[in-house]
């Protein structure tokens, strides 16, 4: 496969295996420019990338900024932090304003599910969905991939747990579709208030399980995700108190002793310290929670090179 | 290179069929190219007075079999202490004509050495335009400040577009744009050859 058959990157559920290779090998090549002593290549100069963040953001915001600075395109960051805008028809003429600037990728965030559809629908310019409400977030899903395989040499036939807040986690949803499609198998693990057995009804027939008990994810796990507990959730009563889904859930480093040796530990970021990942976890030497980082610069520049690159064959 | 085809042959009414270059001539057979590489070898070592501070960088995907097969003979001759550092470029990243055609995915550079104070002998295939010549210096500039670059390639075709030349050539081969050069590999072709061929899709 040569090139990307697509417009958008919106999602990992419509992505073929063969698409998400090539973004893999893509990035791969990306990660090389950014070990040399200048971290720019041109191949994108001359483009415009808007990232149009309507959630806070500091880590994607700042790693597709990078991204698009690093392939030489002209990045603009525009967050709109107004929730009370009407999005609906706001985002649309927001979007038709920047189309009208020449933009070649946008970039969005928002609390709004299939948003990021919606404008990719209306709009020539190519959207990169960077999370959007509880659907997904697709480069977090891909980078998730890119570290695993780079550890692990291949991700066919991987055990991988994915603790927490699954049923609210866009990354989640965006893990589970790539790790299926390379062919790994996935736990997901959480209070059956966070992560319902229902949730196997999205993925049928797919090897997926849903447990409640965090030993029984582990055991024999690859690598581990561990997601991030939105303490707004306790507001909604998910669960009873920080202590508890602690007590229960908390990744430490007695329970990581419970998967397989050297699993590989993640987390998507920002980390709650002490909530759902132990410091000692966090930054010992199974932890891959910064490679993750690094590795997504190089996931991103991979996507919009890929993305902006098909402009040329319109033309 | 690719170039656009007219017009008229990308039409709904006629569809051109995907044929194969056909062969013209082969201008070099594996034993003059075994030749050809052991005397650049000996060019490049006299031309620099030795292996000190010498580096073989290969364009991707030919240049970087030809800069090993160079960097193996070179070592035969001089016997250095030191293993003769090989690296590869490949530089789609820097291609000048990203506006005009889809951008396509590229493979890792290879460069695990510094190149700062070093003379960087490029090594390609065929050099034709000369731009990828011309990406390869840009590219070789993110890695540092050579000493020198010098240029070798296995085929010189002519028809510059750029002021470049080659400082070791294999072998000089006046073309037509019509016509093309491949230099076949055992690494990557399965045999060693250089050939002219004419008509079929335009390989890159």
């Amino acid at each position: 496969m040569k090139r990307l058959s697509r417009k958008d990157l919106l999602d990992l559920e419509s992505v073929g295996a063969d698409e998400i290779r090539l973004i893999l090998d893509q990035a791969a090549a990306f990660r090389e420019v950014a070990l040399r002593p200048v971290k720019k290549v041109p191949a994108l100069r001359g483009r415009t990338v808007i990232n149009l963040f309507f959630e806070p953001s500091t880590r994607t915001a700042t790693s597709f900024h990078l991204a698009a600075q690093r392939l030489s395109a002209d990045v603009l960051d525009i967050k709109v932090m107004d929730s009370s805008v009407k999005k609906g028809e706001t985002l649309l003429d927001t979007v038709a304003a920047f189309e009208a600037m020449d933009l070649s990728v946008l970039i969005m965030r928002t609390a709004h599910a299939g948003s990021p559809a919606l404008v990719a629908g209306r709009s020539k310019a190519s959207i990169v969905n960077a999370g959007d409400g509880m659907h997904e977030h697709p480069t977090q899903g891909l980078l998730d991939l890119f570290t695993l395989q780079r550890h692990f040499g291949r991700l066919d036939g991987l055990n991988v747990a994915v603790v927490g807040d699954v049923l609210h986690s866009r990354v989640a949803r965006s893990d589970v579709w790539g790790l299926l499609k390379m062919g790994a198998s996935v736990r997901l693990c959480g209070p059956s208030t966070l992560c319902p057995q229902a949730l196997k009804s999205v993925w049928p027939g797919a090897p997926v399980t849903v447990t409640h008990d965090l030993r029984e994810a582990l055991e024999g796990a690859d690598a581990v995700q561990v997601l991030r507990i939105q303490l707004e959730r306790l507001q909604r009563f998910l669960f009873p108190s920080t202590r508890e889904y602690s007590r229960h859930y908390a990744l430490t480093s007695e329970r990581l002793a419970l998967a397989k040796p050297g699993c590989l530990v993640m987390h998507p970021g920002p980390m709650n310290r002490g909530l759902e990942i132990s410091s000692g976890v966090a930054d010992g030497p199974q932890s891959a929670i910064s490679t993750q980082i690094a590795n997504g610069v190089a996931v991103r520049m991979a996507v919009l090179y890929l993305l902006a690159g098909n402009d040329a064959e319109a033309a | 290179m690719e170039r656009k085809r007219p017009l008229g042959e990308t039409s709904l009414f006629f569809v051109p069929a995907m044929t194969e270059a056909r062969l013209k001539a082969v201008i070099l057979e594996a034993q003059d190219l075994d030749r050809a590489l052991t005397r650049m070898a000996h060019e490049i070592l006299e031309r620099n007075r030795g292996v000190d501070g010498l580096a073989l960088v290969g364009i991707k995907t030919r240049g970087e079999v030809l800069a090993r097969r160079l960097a193996a003979r070179i070592v035969k001759i001089e016997k250095p202490a030191q293993p003769l550092d090989v690296g590869s470029l490949d530089v789609t990243f820097y291609r000048d004509d990203s506006s005009e055609r889809p951008l396509r995915p590229a493979a890792a550079s290879e460069l695990s050495f510094s190149v700062e104070k070093r003379t960087v002998v490029l090594v390609d295939d065929v050099l034709y335009t000369g731009r990828t010549v011309r990406a390869a210096l840009t590219a070789l500039l993110d890695y540092g400040r050579a000493a020198r670059v010098q240029l070798a390639v296995m085929v010189d075709r002519g028809l510059r577009e750029l002021p470049i030349r080659a400082d070791f050539v294999g072998k000089n081969v006046p073309t037509s744009v019509r016509e093309k050069v491949r230099v076949f590999l055992a690494e990557t072709d399965g045999e060693d050859k250089i050939a002219i061929l004419e008509g079929g899709e335009e390989h890159a």
